[in-house]
């Protein structure tokens, strides 16, 4: 990580105004860590190094804590993702309900595994704890949308959705 | 009087209420009540109410609120709403936030009241986007009409509400790893004592309560302790949220009266087992409860109920696990589950959970080794509570000891077929 690479990034006004926002919500600026990189996840997909300094220099907030919430929260993206991030609920709900197959599809489909992104960059697969929509088992989310529940048959149906 | 105060002004379809339309149908009533009130009456309330906490713990919520000191000169104290749902098979607060988005904002403003704190935050998992966009919609509301902000309604209270929207990790909803995380750090869990009432958000008194918990809390101002006794078939007071996944008929939360039996909760409500499938064994109150079994059907669904019988109403969202299941993959489930959202602060969690669910996966692919069943019992042992730093790896092993003990058998067969294949 050069000197140069950092400066050379440069946060919006509307990442500024949405990390500023935030941080007025807290007696200790520090805690809006986590709202901070995803104000700049948001719109960029995911966190730069040089994103996550940018983030440090305007805030105040030292970049070892950054970079140790960052780690920490699987929503929180290191490296580039696709246009559309797929997450499928891998808990015992949906487990239950025909994960293993609705799985299974989806790789094939897709021809990525877990942690992967389609060649043309369309989708990244990510699996997922439980996402609060057990009676819509097997369940899965793409980009902001919950989908429930999706056979393995459904699937070119769904994806159709997001190009 | 409503049966179901909670899930009433919930429509079919969840779109929630404008403020107007809330209004109308009785609400911010509770909150007015609750102005006129002195701030410990109504914890006292809740402590003749016996209200429970309807986030697993089922801790009583007006002893929680009775730590917080209310002398004058206390400062600065905090209310937090736990809405990191994440427990696995849980699906309830969604439904509330998402369906009444008022009624949320409106126990927040009575709650903070309660225990006069001035600022309050709604902790919510990063998931929930619907919730975080209603909710957003709602407090702008309640602040244009002078329910938020400065001086609540005339009344000389002042109450700020954020709403606070996480990135994921089941740990988070554990209290003290809320009170980090919402600190911007890493979730990890803090010792207790001194307790969150006493010391919480940035060293400040603070009362963590879940969605449900907090919901109750205006009813209760507005339609009195009696009544809200009333509606339960236990000692613990008010309804609760159940709700059912797996292989039913009729998935889905539902609201009914705290001691409903199990057997009328899964046959009822969520319409008995699908054609083709039996059941065979739940977990009462998502992936940290103990599994119960037929003979437990006709067990009553209250907190003390279900300890009795060896496990925790949890959340009373069941988990149905049907005939086809095997129950070592279950387990193998949680326990990677478990495993894997461990936060990593303590050894025993870190690293008994994954030999567990090593184990398992070993299991589970037909590679069972004479001796795994006593090194599965012995993490039961060693994880258990008072074990680790806090209650996660006890959540973990709970099932797994329950497992062991109904379904032996079923153990015992993954090894038996390894070796009887001629594996070592």
């Amino acid at each position: 990580m050069t000197a140069e690479r950092i400066q050379a990034f440069v946060l919006s006004d509307e990442e500024k105004a949405d990390i500023d926002a935030e941080m007025s919500h807290y007696e200790d600026p520090g805690a809006a860590s986590v709202e901070a990189l995803m104000a700049v996840q948001q719109r960029r997909g995911w966190v730069s190094d040089e994103a996550l300094h940018a983030v440090a220099a305007y805030s105040g907030i030292p970049a070892a804590q950054l970079e140790g919430v960052a780690t920490f929260y699987n929503l929180v993206f290191r490296q580039p993702v696709g246009r559309h991030v797929i997450f499928v609920c891998d808990s015992v709900s949906c487990w239950l309900c025909g994960y293993d197959d609705l799985v299974q599809s989806l790789c094939a489909k897709l021809d990525i595994d877990f942690g992967q992104t389609t060649a043309d960059g369309r989708f990244t697969l990510l699996p997922s704890v439980c996402l609060g929509n057990c009676d819509h088992a097997p369940a899965l989310m793409i980009d902001d949308d919950h989908h429930g529940p999706v056979q393995a048959d459904e699937l070119d149906r769904v994806l159709e959705g997001y190009s | 009087m409503s049966t179901t105060p909670l899930t009433e002004r919930i429509r079919a379809d969840r779109t929630p209420m404008t403020l107007e339309e809330y209004r109308a149908a009785g609400g911010y009533d509770g909150l007015h009540q609750a102005l006129a009130m002195a701030p410990t009456d109504i914890t006292a309330l809740l402590k003749d109410a016996n209200l429970r906490g309807r986030g697993g713990a089922g801790f009583p919520t007006g002893l929680k609120w009775s730590f917080v000191p209310m002398d004058d000169n206390t400062g600065l104290k905090y209310i937090i709403c736990n809405a990191d749902e994440m427990e696995p098979g849980t699906f309830k607060d969604r439904l509330l936030l998402e369906g009444d988005p008022h009624q949320m904002i409106e126990a927040m403003i009575v709650s903070g009241y309660a225990i006069q704190a001035n600022v309050g935050y709604i902790f919510l998992r990063g998931e929930y986007k619907l919730a975080a966009q209603r909710l957003r919609t709602a407090m702008a509301e309640a602040r244009e009409a002078g329910l938020l902000g400065r001086n609540v309604q005339g009344s000389g209270f002042d109450f700020e509400l954020y709403l606070h929207t996480s990135a994921g990790r089941y740990i988070c909803g554990e209290e003290t790893a809320l009170l980090s995380s919402l600190q911007g750090e890493r979730a990890v869990p803090r010792a207790k004592p001194p307790f969150p009432q006493q010391v919480g958000l940035f060293g400040r008194p603070s009362v963590v309560n879940n969605v449900e918990t907090l919901c109750n809390v205006p009813h209760i101002v507005r339609e009195g302790v009696d009544w809200f006794r009333n509606l339960s078939h236990s000692e613990d007071g008010g309804t609760k949220l159940y709700g059912a996944s797996g292989r039913v008929n009729n998935p889905g939360v539902y609201e009914l009266p705290i001691g409903t039996p199990l057997r009328e909760v899964l046959e009822e409500h969520a319409g008995g087992m699908k054609d083709g499938y039996q059941f065979k064994a739940v977990l009462p109150g998502g992936a940290s409860t103990p599994m119960l079994t037929r003979d437990h059907l006709d067990l009553a669904l209250d907190f003390d109920s279900v300890g009795k019988a060896g496990s925790r109403l949890g959340t009373g969202t069941l988990v149905v696990i049907d005939d086809r299941t095997s129950i070592v993959g279950l387990l193998r489930n949680l326990e990677h589950f478990f495993a894997q959202e461990s936060c990593g602060w303590c050894t025993p969690c870190r690293d008994g959970l994954s030999w567990v669910e090593k184990i398992l996966a070993q299991m589970q692919a037909g590679a069972g080794q004479p001796g795994d069943i006593e090194v599965l019992e012995q993490h039961v042992r060693d994880l258990g509570p008072g074990k680790a730093f806090c209650a996660h790896a006890p959540g973990a092993v709970g099932p797994l000891d329950t497992a062991l003990r109904y379904f032996r058998d079923e153990f015992e067969q993954a090894i038996a077929a390894h070796a009887t294949a001629g594996g070592q």
